[in-house]
């Protein structure tokens, strides 16, 4: 392995730095920079994935600093699966804004390109303090695309996405300096060492900072006491970045896997599985909620953010399981559940502009002009979201559904799971009903749908899906080896602390 | 002196929490900025509480731990930037919803 594994994070923020040096009117420039980056990212995101495939893990040494003194960049299956689904959700809404949405703001394709640089370095980085960091440039970037179009809806709802946010990047420092002072380190398998060998005097100050990281972790996944931004930044942003940011819950999702399974796994002595038995109830109860919200949303847009969150409580509750095949469950769904409501987030900017003043509110309104393609479109995400047959999101659930043992878990799994699908099928045949049959008279005079967006939206909630259920068997394969490496840290505190396959990264040395 | 500096931590976060809850934008602004304050010294306070002790090894026997002070390094440039963001951000909510008000219904302040 070379220098490969630093690309994702490079190839982003070299295209973001050109972009800011392009002239203002050069759109054209502009685009075809932005999807050229997004679209080298693929194949470099299935490269990497591919590498990953034999069970090898790939360090990468900053500076040819090794690990625990440097930091390193880890490429592990979970990493790879991660920036495969940001490459994959990326493109398709890069191509959707590309089609007009981007004429509202100069620097929309810069600020796309830091986004998915921080998302990249998220999944990447094996060192706490450069999560931070990672975070923080991801965070910075998706505080300007949330207000990109302007507006007061956006300002108020940026607002309290931005002081949520740093409030959170406040709490994760204290944690990061607890687990510092207490351990004298930050790499996260040298933690992962440290924690296990930690006396009963430090478990305690250990336990607050596990807590306190779980808690940031959990305002970015949006978890029940915590999720009430989401809903109004995810409906005030324009489609093309509310799909985008269908990818930040599943970072803080992404985080909480790792941190306690890596450094609070089942190998921490006293704090093992310690988030578990937080994240099991809170997880149900997001789903419930997400649930209710459904069902009260007024518009398409809070229809999916709600959806969403029923999404997100699904994966934390399959994480809190905290076994092989819940695991390989939630990763699975995860890939399906992102694309899916990226893709309807989509649908919704779409429907809004052809309803003319109804937008994607359930009300009734003039029909719109192409119904039966935007229909079909919307049909089979909402099968998709709802999780039934024959789309992976069914898969996804029976598998999680399947991995729990009778008991008490499975009374209360089961129940609110299957509850919550009910619900969300009938919150998406009442908007669809709404939407697409009971018409108003009179007509709505706008501009053809256009064929790139809606080859945007099919990308990610028809082929992705179906992709999904025609080769399960080697996806499950994937992520079955994806569960089994992250239940066993050892693989991976041995690789980035042993300095097998450690690359220099300075040259010939 | 480590008593010293964790009460005033502390003070620190306590009138930064209390800001925060005070929905009102500058108030709130003025809030994260003690708390960012209060996080960097803290964050400073982990690598243990030495005097005249330099950081750069090799000039003296002792010396005291360099990581706590580049990442507060870090953490002070974030914060920085973070916090000039939400200060614009503030004002132009202020301006657009004619309300100083976090959720901007609140009206202006009587």
């Amino acid at each position: 392995m070379s220098h490969w594994i630093i690309l994702p994070i490079v190839l982003p923020l070299l295209a973001g730095l050109l972009l800011l040096l392009a002239p203002a009117d050069a759109l054209k420039l502009k685009r075809l920079l932005s999807l050229t980056s997004a679209l080298l990212l693929l194949p470099l995101a299935a490269g990497l994935l591919m590498q990953t495939t034999d069970g090898s893990i790939g360090v990468y040494a900053l500076g040819n600093w090794t690990a625990p003194f440097g930091i390193v960049l880890v490429l592990d299956r979970l990493a790879a699966m991660m920036l495969l689904l940001t490459a994959v959700l990326a493109l398709p809404a890069l191509w959707y804004t590309a089609r007009g949405e981007d004429q509202r703001g100069r620097h929309f394709h810069a600020l796309f390109q830091f986004q998915l640089m921080g998302l990249n370095g998220a999944f990447l980085t094996g060192d706490l303090f450069n999560l931070f960091v990672f975070f923080e440039v991801l965070l910075i970037a998706s505080y300007a695309l949330l207000l990109h179009g302007g507006g007061v809806e956006r300002c108020r709802a940026g607002l309290h996405y931005v002081l949520l946010n740093l409030a959170g990047s406040s709490l994760f420092l204290i944690a990061v300096g607890v687990l510092y002072g207490v351990t004298g380190t930050l790499n996260m398998a040298d933690l992962a060492q440290r924690v296990a060998a930690a006396g009963s005097s430090e478990a305690g100050l250990l336990h607050a900072a596990a807590l306190l990281l779980l808690l940031v972790f959990a305002l970015k996944a949006a978890l029940l006491p915590l999720y009430f931004w989401l809903p109004s930044a995810y409906s005030a942003a324009v489609a093309p970045v509310a799909a985008l940011f269908a990818i930040m819950t599943k970072v803080g999702v992404y985080a909480i896997l790792r941190v306690y399974t890596l450094i609070f796994g089942s190998g921490a002595g006293e704090l093992a599985n310690l988030a578990g038995d937080w994240l099991w109830p809170a997880a149900l109860a997001t789903l419930a909620m997400g649930a209710v919200g459904a069902l009260a949303a007024r518009h398409l847009r809070q229809l999916v953010s709600y959806l969403m969150l029923v999404s997100v409580g699904t994966l934390l509750a399959g994480v809190a399981l905290n076994s092989a095949s819940a695991l390989s469950a939630v990763l699975y769904y995860q890939f399906h559940t992102t694309l899916v409501s990226g893709g309807l987030f989509l649908l919704a900017g779409i429907i809004r502009r052809h309803r003319g003043e109804a937008g994607d509110r359930f009300t009734a309104a003039p029909a719109m002009l192409q119904r039966t393609p935007l229909g079909v479109l919307f049909f089979i995400g909402a099968v998709g979201a709802a999780g039934l047959p024959p789309l992976s999101g069914f898969l996804g659930k029976f598998v999680l559904l399947s991995s729990v043992y009778p008991g008490l878990q499975q009374a209360w799994l089961w129940s609110v799971v299957l509850g919550g699908s009910v619900v969300a099928v009938l919150a998406l045949s009442r908007a669809g009903s709404r939407l697409f049959w009971r018409t108003a008279e009179g007509t709505v005079a706008a501009a053809p749908v256009d064929r790139g967006q809606l080859a945007a939206v099919a990308l990610l909630v028809v082929v992705g899906p179906v992709l999904m259920v025609v080769f399960a068997a080697p996806v499950f394969d994937f992520v079955d080896a994806t569960a089994g490496q992250l239940l066993l840290p050892s693989g991976y505190i041995d690789t980035v602390l042993g300095g097998a396959g450690v690359v220099p990264a300075g040259g010939a040395q | 002196m480590a008593l010293l500096v964790a009460i005033i931590i502390g003070i620190m976060v306590a009138c930064g929490v209390y800001l925060l809850l005070r929905a009102r934008t500058f108030p709130v602004v003025m809030g994260l900025i003690m708390l960012s304050y209060a996080v960097n010294l803290f964050i400073f306070a982990m690598g243990r509480l030495h005097a005249e002790v330099p950081a750069v090894a090799g000039l003296a026997g002792d010396t005291s731990d360099p990581v706590p002070q580049a990442l507060v390094l870090t953490a002070i440039v974030i914060g920085f930037a973070m916090t000039a963001f939400a200060v614009t951000l503030a004002l132009r909510a202020s301006s657009e919803l004619d309300s100083d008000h976090v959720d901007g219904d609140g009206g202006r302040q009587p």
